[in-house]
């Protein structure tokens, strides 16, 4: 703006002012001049006012690319999940399911206000080949590394192998930690089966074929510590699983999953604790192996696929478990106990489901119902028969449990049980639960 | 071992695909995808307009449809937090993790609204990189349109002529479309609106729209009667012309607050298939600008 005046101003003191005709003609020229370069002078400046305006436009675009990554920074998704309830049970010393080898690994028996496991969880990708995922269960005086694992990102041809401590991807629940469970405690089935889920120290290798109906299988071997095994000291696989599953949609509204799994173990000297026929403690230690069939199906329907109004899950599960070896019932006679030290061949068969479901009937508020049965089966202590008690009774169970989930990362729920687990009791249960998430953003699985 | 493993994967059938598999996230980006992409790509939309992006099940399809994948095109800005990171886990597809070639992130090329100042859940359903519901806003398609041409040339090489041409006829069709809705949409400018969530800051920002209340009393968070009755008594101090929701979200809130107040609700196609008329990119905006100046007269 400046340089026009300028200019006018210097060619003014270098033209001195005349009255006469030339000067007219030459004052004229200059008039001309100063106007050409004028005009010349904001074309030039209305250039650069758009090349700014266009290198800002470029700088603001250019902004989030930078600003906005994937995933913020290079520390790793932490998320730390707080469980604790109130429960209203009868005051039982030893529960157990009645007719089956217990599987450990059962808390959740405390009466009154009470802490559940507290789960800390970080994950994050370790490079361009590798993710991690990391989940560590507090309890008082107690810290258990659920899951350590890493798993290939970029092995093609959809593959995958993961290596170190997971829950197995056998069935449907099993890879479910607690606090994505839809009822406050475990069904009857995994606690019979595993007593939480199955973990394992192993590897697993996976593949998902290409094609548009869901299609998974895998397998995994592994130390095979948890129960049905036990811990060997030795070189060899302890464990080892294979799972298949299917999947897809009915229309936009339903969509389903089915699978079939299979599990093999070996134990040596697994403790449990049985009554034998005199009504005292019993000590076991099984040694064999242990065969494990599990079939799986989850079908969910939302309308429109729109599950944030309202959905509906159906799940149910059948297992079948057949173990065979030799059972060591230790000597308990001081006791007055029926044992007495034999050991001798151990057969069983056993089975059984789960069946629940699970609608929200308005957003934030579900109701579901889930029936828990299991069948004996056939069991066959050999000479420790005249020991050892053998039942033909079903543990079965009612649950019906509402929640009200007020965001994504808070649920509240109520649940009331009927258990009849234990043979010859019938016990009303209550709980009220809390599940409350903070940290990043959980993903759940389907 | 390792040797035997190298020749194993190197020797696995290569799948042949007739065509470039697109899996979009939303049913937008599916019918970009579809624009630029021509008859060189087939298209798998993930979602429908019917559905809440923020609150997807990780299906089985879902992973099946991933697992075959060349190319995974997506909002981003953690809109999909919920179940893309699922599906990308356990589709086992190499070839469209983040970070490769073939995973394609909307957001990264739109300078984003609403950068939120603080990070706090107490301020409900909060998106660090601001708000994702980006394609309200037709230039920032225009932007993403250019960035998805050229990674469809980048991808698939063999057509990257075809890709290219493609684009820049839609950028041509998308510029003079542009030019006709911002005049028709001139007598809307500075018009106070209401909104459900804030599903269109991008398209009230494009068109001069102001935003004078929110129904949802934070992010994400389902509007309870109480809270409606306040906005209800907040638009009678600063009138507001029409209520905006997108066609998946629950009507009851809307229309609760159109009955109170006699203030029109429309429910926006939002997305491409959000009703009759919003059956492609052009009819979204073509029934969205409709049904706004409709609504304003």
């Amino acid at each position: 703006m400046l340089r026009p005046a300028l200019l006018a101003a210097a060619l003014a003191t270098a033209f001195p002012v005349h009255a006469d005709p030339q000067l007219d003609a030459l004052r004229a020229e200059l008039q001309e001049l100063k106007s050409a370069y004028e005009t010349r002078l904001q074309a030039l400046e209305a250039r650069l006012k758009q090349a700014e305006t266009r290198t800002a436009d470029a700088a603001s675009q250019a902004e989030p690319t930078a600003q906005a990554p994937a995933r913020t920074g290079f520390n790793p998704d932490i998320s730390l999940i707080l469980q604790g309830r109130y429960a209203k049970l009868d005051d039982i010393g030893e529960r157990h399911i009645s007719g089956f080898m217990p599987a450990g690994h059962d808390h959740g028996a405390a009466r009154g206000f009470s802490l559940d496991h507290t789960e800390l969880v970080m994950t994050a990708s370790i490079d361009p080949w590798f993710r991690g995922y990391f989940n560590l269960a507090l309890v008082d005086e107690e810290v258990e590394i659920e899951e350590a694992w890493v798993q290939t990102t970029s092995l093609g041809n959809g593959l995958s192998a993961k290596g170190g401590r997971f829950l197995s991807d056998l069935g449907y629940q099993n890879t479910q930690h607690p606090h994505a469970w839809d009822f406050a405690d475990n069904n009857l089935m995994y606690r019979a089966l595993f007593g939480e889920a199955y973990g394992n120290d192993g590897v697993q290798l996976k593949w998902v074929a290409p094609t548009e109906l869901f299609m998974e299988f895998g397998f995994e071997a592994g130390r095979g510590a948890g129960f049905p095994g036990t811990d060997r000291n030795q070189n060899g696989i302890g464990s080892h699983a294979l799972f298949g599953h299917l999947g897809g949609d009915v229309g936009a509204s339903n969509s389903w999953r089915g699978g079939l799994s299979y599990l093999a173990a070996k134990a040596s000297g697994r403790a449990g604790e049985l009554e034998d026929l005199f009504d005292e403690h019993a000590e076991t230690l099984f040694s064999g192996k242990s065969k494990t069939w599990v079939a799986d199906f989850v079908w969910k329907w939302a309308p429109h696929g729109n599950a944030s109004e309202q959905n509906f899950k159906f799940a149910t599960e059948y297992s079948r478990r057949s173990e065979r070896g030799s059972l060591l019932c230790m000597d308990n006679t001081p006791d007055g106990g029926a044992c007495d030290g034999t050991e001798d061949a151990y057969r069983s068969r056993q089975s059984g489901f789960y069946a629940q479901g699970v609608y929200q009937f308005m957003p934030r508020w579900r109701t579901g119902y889930r029936y828990d049965r299991l069948d004996p089966g056939s069991v066959d202590f050999g000479a420790n028969s005249a020991n050892l008690p053998i039942t033909d009774y079903n543990p079965t169970r009612h649950s019906l449990m509402l929640d009200y989930s007020p965001s994504e990362f808070s649920r509240l729920r109520l649940q009331y049980s009927k258990d009849r687990s234990m043979e010859s009791l019938s016990e009303n249960q209550w709980f009220v639960q809390y599940i409350h998430s903070l940290g990043a953003h959980g993903a759940h699985k389907f | 071992m390792k040797r035997l493993l190298v020749f194993l994967i190197l020797w696995l059938p290569v799948y042949a695909h007739a065509a470039l598999n697109i899996f979009a996230c939303e049913p937008e980006w599916a019918a970009l995808a579809k624009e630029i992409g021509g008859d060189d790509v087939r298209v798998y939309a993930a979602t429908t307009a019917m559905q809440d992006p923020h609150r997807i099940e990780a299906r089985p399809s879902l992973i099946a449809q991933m697992r075959r994948a060349n190319l995974v095109v997506c909002t981003g800005a953690d809109l999909e937090v919920g179940w893309l990171p699922v599906l990308l886990q356990n589709a086992n597809n190499a070839a469209v993790q983040p970070g490769r070639p073939g995973y394609f992130e909307a957001a990264r090329f739109v300078p984003l609204l609403e950068k939120p100042a603080r990070l706090d859940r107490a301020d409900g359903d909060v998106h660090a990189a601001g708000n994702p519901h980006l394609h309200t806003d037709p230039r920032n398609i225009l932007r993403v349109a250019e960035a998805l041409a050229a990674r469809l040339a980048e991808v698939d090489p063999a057509n990257a002529a075809a890709h290219r041409a493609r684009g820049q006829a839609f950028a041509a069709r998308w510029q003079a479309a542009i030019a006709r809705w911002e005049s028709r949409a001139a007598p809307l400018k500075n018009m106070p609106v209401a909104v459900q969530h804030k599903s269109f800051s991008y398209l009230l920002a494009w068109l001069g729209l102001r935003e004078v209340a929110v129904l949802e009393p934070r992010p994400g968070v389902e509007p309870s009667v109480g809270h409606l009755a306040r906005v209800a008594a907040q638009l009678q101090t600063t009138p507001a012309k029409m209520v905006l929701r997108a066609a998946y979200q629950n009507p009851r809130p809307a229309d609760w607050l159109a009955k109170r107040t006699g203030i029109p609700a429309l429910a926006l196609p939002y997305s491409v298939g959000g009703n009759d008329r919003a059956q492609d990119l052009f009819g979204l905006f073509d029934d969205t600008l409709d049904q706004l100046l409709e609504a304003a007269q």
